[in-house]
C-alpha cells in the first residue's frame, strides 16, 4: 500500500479527470426557462416572465432531475443553468440542491435581480463550486433600464450583487455593450476590478445573435440595429492592444484553417450539449434547427450523444455560397460562422453570415493577415501568413502606428 | 476543536457534506457544503489507499477491522495498513468528510 498523501486537493480546471478518453458527457447546459423578468432590447431568447403557456410547456423539476441524474451517470462533472433568467423558476432551489448533491458543479448565469437573502444564504452554505456569472447592463439607472426596459431592475440587480459580495460568494461580471451603455465601459471595468472573483477583465458581448427561436421579425430588426459595427467592435477588442495581439498570435496558428464542406468543425455535441427549456437536446445553446435537436422527452442523453449527434456532425454544407467562400476560407476559427450562427441569422445550417464575415475580415486586416481589399477565401499562402503573424513578421496595423 | 482518528473508532462518510464519485477511474470527493474546499473549483481525489479505505468506511467496521480486511487483499504488514487507515481518517475528519459513529 502507499502511505504518502491520501487526500489530494485538486483544481478541477487544471487537472484532467478524463485521462485518455473523454466521457460521453463532460459538461451539460440546461436552459431551464426561456422566460425572463427583464426585457432586454438585444436579447435573443427572452420570453415574458408571466407567460403561462410557456411555463406550462417547460420541463418540470422532476424531468430536470432525471436528466441531471443521467448526466451524472455519464460522468458529467459540471452543469450550467441558464435561461432566460434561471432564478425565475420557483423550483430553482430544489433543482440546484439536487444537482449539487449528485456531485455536479453548477455554473449559474443570471442577471442577479432575483438574488434574495435566502438564495445568497443557499449559495453560501451550498456553494456552486463555479463562480456565478452576472451580466450587468449599465452602470447607471438610466442606461441599465434603457437596456432591460424594466423599472426598478437596476436597484434589484445591485441589491443582488451586494448580497453576493456580503456573503463572499465568488462571482464574476460580464457586460453587454449597447448604444446606451458603451460610454460606461471604463467605469464598468474599473468597478469590475474591485470584485474579488475577477481575476481578469470582464468580457463584453457586442456582436449579438438574432432570435434563435426565429419568432420575432421586429425584434430581429431591432437587434440588427443594435449590433456593433465591425470596425467599432475591433476598437473595443483592441483597446488593450498588446494583450489582443499576443492572444491572437497564439490563437491563429492553433485554430484557423479552411474547414472544407464539413459543417461542424467545433466540438459541439461531443462530450457536451444543451437541453432547452422544453427537453430538446441540442449540440449547443444556439443551434435550434429541428434537424439538430433530439427530444429527451422520448429518449435519453446517452442515445443523443452516442448516436444522434455523431450522425448530425457528419453533415456537409450544400449552399453554393458557403462552398465557394466559407469552405475555402482560412479565417474559419477566427470567424464565428457555424451552423448555429447560420440558424439564428438565416434559418439554415450553411448560409454565410455577412455580419460575422465582416467582423472576421476586419480583425484579419488589423492583424496583417489580409490586405485592404483581399477576401480570405481567395488566399493561397494563408499558412505562411499565419506563421508570419505568430513569429511577428507580419506588421499589423497598430493603433499606435496608425 | 481538534479531531483525532482512533483505530478502535467507527466512521462513515459525511453524506451531507461530500459526494464521492468515480470518474474514469479517478476517485474524487466533491464538497457539497462550504468550508471543505474553501475556494471554487476545489475537489479532492483519493489515492489507491484512500480509495480502498473509503470504500470500507460503512459506519459498521472500526479502522482496525478495515485494516485487517485490507491486509487480506494488499501486501503489507498489519501495522502499516492500520496507520494508513488512521491517517486517511484523520485527513477526512479534518475536512469534515467523515463522521464518527458512536457505538451503542
Ligand atoms: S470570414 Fe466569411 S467566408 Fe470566412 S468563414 Fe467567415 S463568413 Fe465564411
Amino acid at each position: 500500500m502507499q502511505s504518502e498523501s491520501f487526500v489530494v486537493k485538486q483544481d478541477i480546471n487544471k487537472v484532467s479527470l478524463w485521462k485518455s478518453t473523454k466521457p460521453l458527457l463532460g459538461r451539460l447546459d440546461i436552459e431551464i426557462t426561456e422566460r425572463c423578468n427583464n426585457n432586454c432590447i438585444h436579447c435573443c431568447i427572452n420570453l415574458p416572465a408571466d407567460d403561462a403557456d410557456v411555463k406550462e410547456r417547460e420541463l418540470s423539476a422532476a424531468e430536470i432531475k432525471s436528466i441531471l441524474k443521467e448526466a451524472a451517470s455519464l460522468q458529467c462533472i459540471e452543469v450550467r443553468f441558464t435561461g432566460g433568467e434561471p432564478l425565475l423558476r420557483e423550483d430553482f432551489e430544489e433543482v440546484y440542491i439536487f444537482a449539487r448533491r449528485l456531485g455536479l458543479k453548477v455554473l449559474l448565469f443570471t442577471n442577479a435581480t432575483l438574488i434574495t437573502p435566502h438564495l445568497a444564504g443557499l449559495f453560501a452554505h451550498t456553494p456552486p463550486l463555479k463562480k456565478i456569472e452576472v451580466t450587468v447592463y449599465g452602470m447607471k439607472k438610466s442606461s441599465y433600464e434603457s437596456v432591460t426596459r424594466v423599472k426598478g431592475s437596476f436597484e434589484s440587480a445591485w441589491q443582488g450583487i451586494h448580497l453576493l459580495m456580503e456573503r463572499k460568494i465568488p462571482f464574476v461580471v460580464k457586460g453587454a455593450l449597447l448604444p446606451a451603455n458603451k460610454n460606461e465601459i471604463g467605469e464598468f471595468e474599473t468597478w469590475a476590478a474591485t470584485i474579488p472573483g475577477m481575476d481578469k477583465p470582464p468580457t463584453h458581448s457586442m456582436f449579438f445573435d438574432l432570435r434563435c427561436r426565429r419568432d420575432d421579425g421586429e425584434k430581429n430588426r431591432l437587434i440588427e440595429k443594435l449590433r456593433m459595427p465591425a470596425q467599432e467592435g475591433l476598437s473595443v477588442l483592441t483597446r488593450r492592444e498588446d494583450n489582443y495581439v499576443k492572444a491572437m498570435k497564439e490563437f491563429c496558428p492553433k485554430f484557423m484553417r479552411p474547414a472544407g464542406d464539413r459543417l461542424f468543425s467545433c466540438g459541439s455535441g461531443k462530450g457536451s450539449g444543451c437541453v432547452d427549456a422544453y427537453g430538446k437536446f441540442q449540440p449547443c445553446l444556439l443551434l435550434r434547427h429541428p434537424d439538430c435537436a433530439y427530444d429527451l422527452r422520448g429518449g435519453n442523453l446517452r442515445d443523443a450523444l452516442g448516436n444522434f449527434f455523431p450522425k448530425m456532425r457528419e453533415r456537409k454544407a450544400t449552399d453554393p455560397e458557403y462552398i465557394a467562400k466559407c469552405a475555402r476560407c482560412f479565417l474559419k476559427g477566427l470567424c464565428e460562422q457555424c451552423p448555429a450562427k447560420s440558424w439564428t441569422e438565416h434559418g439554415t445550417l450553411d448560409t454565410p453570415v455577412e455580419y460575422l464575415c465582416a467582423i472576421a475580415h476586419t480583425q484579419a486586416r488589423f492583424l496583417g493577415l489580409l490586405k485592404k481589399d483581399e477576401k480570405a477565401w481567395e488566399i493561397k499562402d494563408w499558412q505562411e501568413r499565419i506563421q508570419g503573424l505568430a513569429k511577428g513578421r507580419h506588421g499589423y496595423e497598430s493603433k499606435s502606428r496608425a | 476543536m481538534k479531531v483525532k482518528a482512533e483505530p478502535e473508532n467507527v466512521y462513515k462518510p459525511a453524506e451531507d457534506n461530500v459526494v464521492a464519485r468515480e470518474i474514469q477511474g479517478e476517485f474524487i470527493l466533491v464538497p457539497i457544503v462550504s468550508g471543505i474546499g474553501d475556494m471554487e473549483d476545489e475537489i479532492f481525489s483519493l489515492n489507491e489507499t484512500g480509495k480502498a479505505v473509503w470504500s470500507k468506511l460503512d459506519g459498521k467496521q472500526s479502522l482496525k477491522d478495515i485494516a485487517k480486511a485490507l491486509a487480506l487483499d494488499y501486501d503489507g504488514p498489519d501495522g502499516v495498513i492500520e496507520d494508513d487507515g488512521v491517517g486517511i481518517a484523520q485527513e477526512l475528519l479534518k475536512r469534515k468528510m467523515l463522521v464518527e459513529v458512536k457505538r451503542k
